[in-house]
């Protein structure tokens, strides 16, 4: 077969020619058809998920008020935003906390609000300057009435991630959910087979300037996500456990979709952002229907032991994503329930959806300008005696 | 009239080696469904269970259990599960011990049982999207 290209496969989407499927769909079909034929066949297979992502907020211009104002301490319904840009710039994060509701209402609740387009109260404080001489402001804002807003979250899309239990005696609240003493739960929190970036482990065709489908809007990948440390190893002689990768996204709230993105918190850790995020990915050959084909039972991460409270946790067992999904593992010789955070089911509609915006010649896909690295380490941080 | 119940039973050590849930069922006609029990032989018993029968014989059920020093508490309340609110994520299911929260393996949508449900309340603050709230309303 001859190799497709990005401007083949868009001219087809144009044309409202492309075959399209999604990541789940593409695992029956190539078990069915086989590699060769399915790589004929299908031009795009779009992946989704719908996971908290923690690492996520917005950038907003609020426009100058008169007499104008150097916004130096910024608050958005109570939450801090940040004051370290230009005058009526800020950047709100995901994470941050209400000063008034604590961990009930955080910047993704912000974020999810505005994107609903309710009224946002904006308060603001200055020291005052000779060209910026307001030196408080408090009034409402919506997305409609500001210049910018942009969402630009600088780690989404985790190639893979640990699964979490507790050997501890107490019930641990983490970013993973409400661990339950003695090995009582292991959670875990991908969309496995449907995945991004298990479904492009090396990045060759998801990398900077990629669009993508962010929480209903057309985005972009800006960049590698932070913490970016693409890695695998293999387990049981052919299967390869990928971990590491992650993205940087951008898109535009203003045409967000409350529908695919969620405010949540998490119970004694924080507030975090459920981030809906589709990625389209060309069949350019045959490697990449393998990859493509891609099964929960192929894709392997590590059950940790979140009961230490160290950088390094242990690693209890390497298990799979389809042992994980069936409502038990085995661990210490005890079945032990499992439990997803990701919205699998919120993530088959991102893909779905997807699927039919590409169908019907809404989405083309867009090649990168440039790869996103293959290698980095990922390093701790090293505490060093600070004097003085 | 028929009547059901949720209803949570304290037993006292010395009625933990009495078969109870046959004279409820022999002597007063109640439909049983135990949905959680711990009892310790001589030391005391713990058991949640939903209670159908006649309005008149689970009165009397009541009043026997009270005889033999049982102390019990009827549940008023009920979880209440705002699937509108709902993304399905799964999160309560990780802390709901009696697996009235599950996930459907199909579709991946959450479900409720209220039947298994043992009004433990772990799942509302779980929940990340504050979907799930109890009511004490009936």
């Amino acid at each position: 077969m001859a190799n497709k290209t990005f401007d083949y496969i868009n001219e087809k989407i144009r044309e409202g020619k492309a075959v399209v499927v999604t990541a789940d769909e593409i695992v029956d079909l190539v078990e069915e058809k086989g590699v060769k034929q399915a790589a004929k066949e299908v031009d795009v297979v779009t992946t989704a998920t719908f996971s908290p992502m923690c690492s996520s907020g917005a950038f907003l211009n609020f426009g100058h008020s008169e007499p104008p104002i150097r916004m130096t301490k910024i608050w958005l319904n109570d939450v801090p935003a940040y004051g370290g840009l230009a005058a009526v710039d800020t950047y709100i994060g995901a994470t941050e906390l209400s000063e008034t509701k604590g961990m009930t209402y955080g910047g993704a609740h912000v974020i999810e609000d505005l994107i609903r387009g309710k009224k946002i109260k904006l308060h603001a404080t200055s020291y005052g300057t000779d060209c910026y001489s307001k030196t408080e402001i408090t009034t409402y804002i919506t997305k409609e009435d500001i210049n910018q807003a942009y969402l630009f979250n600088p780690r989404n899309a985790y190639q893979n991630y640990n699964a979490a239990t507790n050997s501890s005696d107490c019930t641990l609240y983490t970013y993973m959910g409400t661990l339950l003493p003695n090995y009582g739960n292991i959670t875990y929190c991908t969309s496995g087979q449907l995945s991004p970036l298990l479904n492009d482990p090396y990045f060759r065709t998801i990398g900077i300037g990629t669009r993508i489908f962010l929480a209903g809007a057309q985005g972009y990948i800006a960049w590698e996500g932070t913490q970016h440390s693409p890695n695998h190893v293999t387990i049981d002689h052919d299967k390869m456990h990928h971990y590491g990768g992650t993205l940087a996204v951008i898109g535009d709230l203003k045409k967000m979709d409350a529908q695919f993105i969620r405010a949540a918190t998490f119970d004694r850790y924080g507030t975090t952002l459920y981030v809906g995020l589709g990625i389209p990915i060309p069949v350019l050959d045959e490697d990449m229907i393998r990859y493509l084909a891609v099964r929960d039972e192929d894709i392997y991460t590590q059950i940790v032991d979140y009961g230490l409270s160290t950088r390094s946790k242990p690693v209890l067992a390497n298990v799979n994503y389809k042992q994980l999904r069936s409502g038990t593992v085995e661990l210490m010789g005890k079945q032990i329930p499992t439990a997803p955070l990701t919205s699998l089911k919120k993530s088959r509609e991102i893909a779905l959806h997807l699927k039919d915006l590409i169908a019907k010649g809404k989405f083309l896909l867009q090649q990168p300008v440039q790869q996103l690295p293959g290698q980095r380490e990922f390093r701790p941080l090293r505490e060093e005696e600070v004097k003085g | 009239m028929t009547k059901r119940i949720k209803i949570f039973l304290y037993f006292p050590p010395e009625q933990t080696e009495k078969p109870l849930i046959h004279h409820l069922i022999k002597e007063y006609d109640l439909m049983i469904n135990i949905l959680q029990a711990e009892v310790k032989q001589g030391k005391r018993g713990k058991l949640t269970a939903d209670f159908e029968g006649n309005d008149e014989a689970l009165r009397n059920a009541l009043t026997f259990l009270e005889g033999l020093g049982i102390k019990y508490k009827i549940f008023t309340k009920s979880i209440i599960w705002h699937e509108d609110k709902c993304i399905h994520c799964g999160a309560c299911t990780a802390v709901c011990p009696s697996r009235a929260l599950s996930m459907n393996p199909d579709d991946w949508s959450l479900s409720f049982n209220h039947d298994k449900c043992l009004l433990c309340e772990l799942c509302i603050p779980a929940c990340p999207v504050n979907a799930i709230d109890k009511d004490f309303s009936q």
